[in-house]
């Protein structure tokens, strides 16, 4: 006899999933008492919405889905911000969530919410498990759809009764056989060739690459496709760690937080390859204005990309990767004229200036900068959202590492638990979290699950006493009235890191930054360290 | 410019709401949705209106195809054949009911009950039809109406699949 919990464990075991992020319940104590007697570790974080982006992170750092495990009503309601952010961000995690006895559902029970209705537009799919007997197709299709395609989340949602009732065996299906599922990943020749084509005839192409080049896995070949063509190259958030910063062909990150050099490039540019990228209005404010001067070839595995925000003349629908590979065989002999490659690299040295400093504050960009020479190889850096996250992307300077934060959703309080789920991920790599003192707010509570967990997790504060973007938004179009952006009754971070046994320091010059990061960094374990940074220093 | 599409779905628990969710959060407005079971049991046929653009459309059929329960997406052309049902409600006295029932036989309506003070049409036909039989019973005086909403197929021997 197995009970529906043991089988939802036995199904993560066939999936080979080894840690779980989650916070228990009655509704869900089953399933976590059956995940107790099992190998695979489970991991409390200090709130829900926090078990979805540790979920979040470790998926992105070893491209395998996380899993996060929540109970019903509110347990399952605080996930849905992880939930939605992973939609936006293309990442693939399955959400387990407890749910009350079904014969109850609909009567308003204790802790009970229909989580598959409030998630319905956040999760690739949604499932209401009814009978136990489902449970073993449920998971194997949740992880197909998860995985597969575009990725994406899956909420699989497990009334407590569905969880205690006994089946006689289990037995794992072998194979998915869903009609209305058949997510196309083969390109299609013509288009490539059209795509060829359009590429050999173009005297002034760029490249924008987006998260897709890196869940599909081609990060190498579009490197090697720009290095043989010579054709620059220009990420959007969420691509970025797909060329490395100092490359020379590479002008930096595209949108309103990017590079001059990027965005004057995609507006010069005659031809625009959109690699895994979905023309979101951060990228690219003024699709139009694009496509009046440049022809696009957008590459996308989600056909619902292709042409939404942004008029193409060579769609291709598939797998990145395989488009590259195509690319990379079939391009010949094609090589950018050098005047324009030339062009970009002026621009690009144009771009160059000193940030302005501030007496009696660390310059955040520059302390970004040298970070990145300090870290080890492969390091991961989880940026937050907000001024901080733009300091570290126009400034943190990857080779072979990994550059995790929240492009698409932009949830702030993403940082320290996706910091998490990418150590459990990867415990050998560095991993160094830059958040701001508004986003560490939002999330320090998991300072305890790094700690319960003897987690080296490295995380930088940017102080600066205000909700920095959103100010300078205020400066821009709200007459410098600054509503509700002054983080006045600041706490002493130190004494926070105290309180939970974690080492720290403050730093508040450039002439002490080095030193700073290296203390941090040679300190075995945890480190919090807190950054005095000017209220006036900018985004940009 | 209307357009009619042919939804195959799998014949799940919630899936007509994933598809009216989709409308409403992509800002696509519906014009008439039916929907009942299909040629296989486990499948339903949605047939939704819409009022909207070529861009509109072809959106509206991409993210209906993301839908993990939506089988298959048809745009019909004109090449096919459209019905709606419409129950119509009209007032009738001694004096009326027999130009009503005029009405009804050329519009090729059936008379589905009668009353000392009413009639109920019952009428299949194409939306145009019967909005022109709405418009001219408009005169006696309409009490109600239910209407279906449009069902369609292609003509002869396609089939949506």
């Amino acid at each position: 006899m197995i009970n529906g919990a043991e089988i939802m464990v036995e199904c993560l075991k066939k999936e080979g999933v080894s840690i779980v992020f989650g916070y228990p319940g009655a509704a869900i104590c089953p399933f976590f008492d059956a995940l107790y007697k099992s190998p695979i570790q489970s991991i409390l974080v200090r709130q829900e919405q926090n078990a979805a982006h540790s979920a979040s992170g470790y998926a992105r750092s070893v491209s395998k889905p996380g899993v996060c495990v929540a109970t019903s009503g509110p347990g399952a309601t605080n996930l849905i911000t992880g939930i939605a952010t992973a939609y936006m961000d293309s990442i693939p995690i399955i959400a387990i969530t407890g749910q009350v006895r079904s014969d109850l559902i609909g009567r308003d029970v204790f802790q009970e919410a229909d989580i598959t209705g409030a998630c319905e537009p956040f999760v690739k799919n949604s499932y209401l498990v009814k009978n136990t007997a489902d449970l073993p197709r449920v998971f194997k299709e949740a992880f197909h759809i998860a995985t597969t395609g575009r990725p994406g989340p899956v909420l699989i949602d497990v009334p407590i009764d569905i969880q205690q009732n006994t089946l006689d065996s289990f037995e794992y299906p072998e194979t998915v056989d869903l009609i209305s599922y058949k997510p196309n990943t083969k390109t299609h020749p013509m288009q490539i060739k059209k795509a060829i084509e359009l590429i050999k005839s173009s005297k002034r192409p760029v490249i924008c690459a987006g998260g897709g080049v890196l869940s599909s896995g081609c990060k190498l070949d579009l490197v090697a496709f720009a290095e043989k063509t010579k054709i620059p190259v220009m990420s959007t958030m969420m691509g970025i760690g797909i060329m490395p910063s100092q490359h020379e062909l590479y002008l930096g990150m595209l949108g309103s937080h990017g590079t001059r050099a990027a965005n004057r490039a995609i507006h010069e540019a005659d031809l625009v390859i959109l690699c895994g990228a979905r023309v979101g209005d951060r990228s690219l404010a003024t699709p139009n204005q694009t496509t009046e001067r440049a022809k696009v070839i957008h590459i996308d595995i989600d056909p619902a990309e292709i042409g939404k925000n942004m008029s193409v003349d060579v769609p291709i629908a598939g797998n990145v990767k395989e488009a590259i590979e195509h690319f990379n065989n079939e391009i010949g002999e094609y090589k950018v004229p050098a005047i324009w490659t030339e062009t970009l690299s002026s621009w690009k040295a144009a771009d160059q200036k000193e940030p302005e400093r501030f007496e009696g504050y660390l310059e955040p960009k520059s302390f970004v900068a040298l970070l990145s020479k300090k870290v080890r190889s492969k390091a991961i850096l989880v940026a937050d959202v907000g001024q901080n996250q733009i300091w570290c992307a126009n400034n943190f300077k990857i080779s072979d590492g990994r550059f995790l934060t929240t492009g698409g959703m932009g949830t702030m309080g993403y940082s320290v638990p996706a910091a998490i789920g990418a150590k459990f991920a990867r415990p050998t790599r560095d991993v160094v979290v830059v958040c701001g003192d508004g986003s560490f707010q939002m999330c320090f509570n998991e300072l305890a699950t790094i700690v319960q967990n003897n987690l080296d997790i490295k995380i930088i504060v940017m102080r600066n006493t205000r909700l920095g973007m959103v100010r300078e938004i205020q400066d821009v179009l709200y007459g410098s009235r600054h509503a509700v952006t002054i983080l006045d009754a600041i706490p002493d971070f130190q004494k926070i890191a105290d309180a939970y046994g974690i080492p720290s320091a403050f730093l508040s010059s450039d002439d002490d930054a080095e030193n700073a990061i290296d203390e941090m960094l040679n300190t075995k374990g945890a480190f919090l360290l807190v950054c005095n940074v000017s209220p006036e220093t900018p985004s940009r | 410019m209307k357009y009619t599409l042919s939804v195959l779905v799998e014949n799940q628990a919630g899936v007509l709401s994933k598809i009216s969710g989709l409308f409403s959060r992509r800002g696509f407005n519906i014009d008439s949705l039916a929907v009942g079971i299909a040629e296989t049991p486990n499948l339903s046929r949605i047939t939704i209106v819409v009022n909207g653009d070529e861009y509109l459309i072809e959106q509206l059929e991409k993210q209906l195809n993301k839908l993990i329960s939506v089988v298959k997406v048809k745009v019909l052309d004109n090449n096919t054949i459209s019905r709606e049902l419409a129950l119509i409600k009209v007032n009738a006295n001694s004096k009326t009911r027999f130009e009503i029932i005029k009405i009804a036989e050329v519009t090729k309506s059936n008379i589905a009950n009668i009353s000392a003070n009413t009639i109920t049409i019952e009428c299949s036909n194409t939306t145009d039809n019967i909005e022109t039989l709405i418009m001219l019973l408009k005169p006696y005086g309409i009490k109600q109406i239910a209407r279906t909403g449009t069902v369609a197929l292609e003509n002869g021997d396609s089939s949506a699949k």
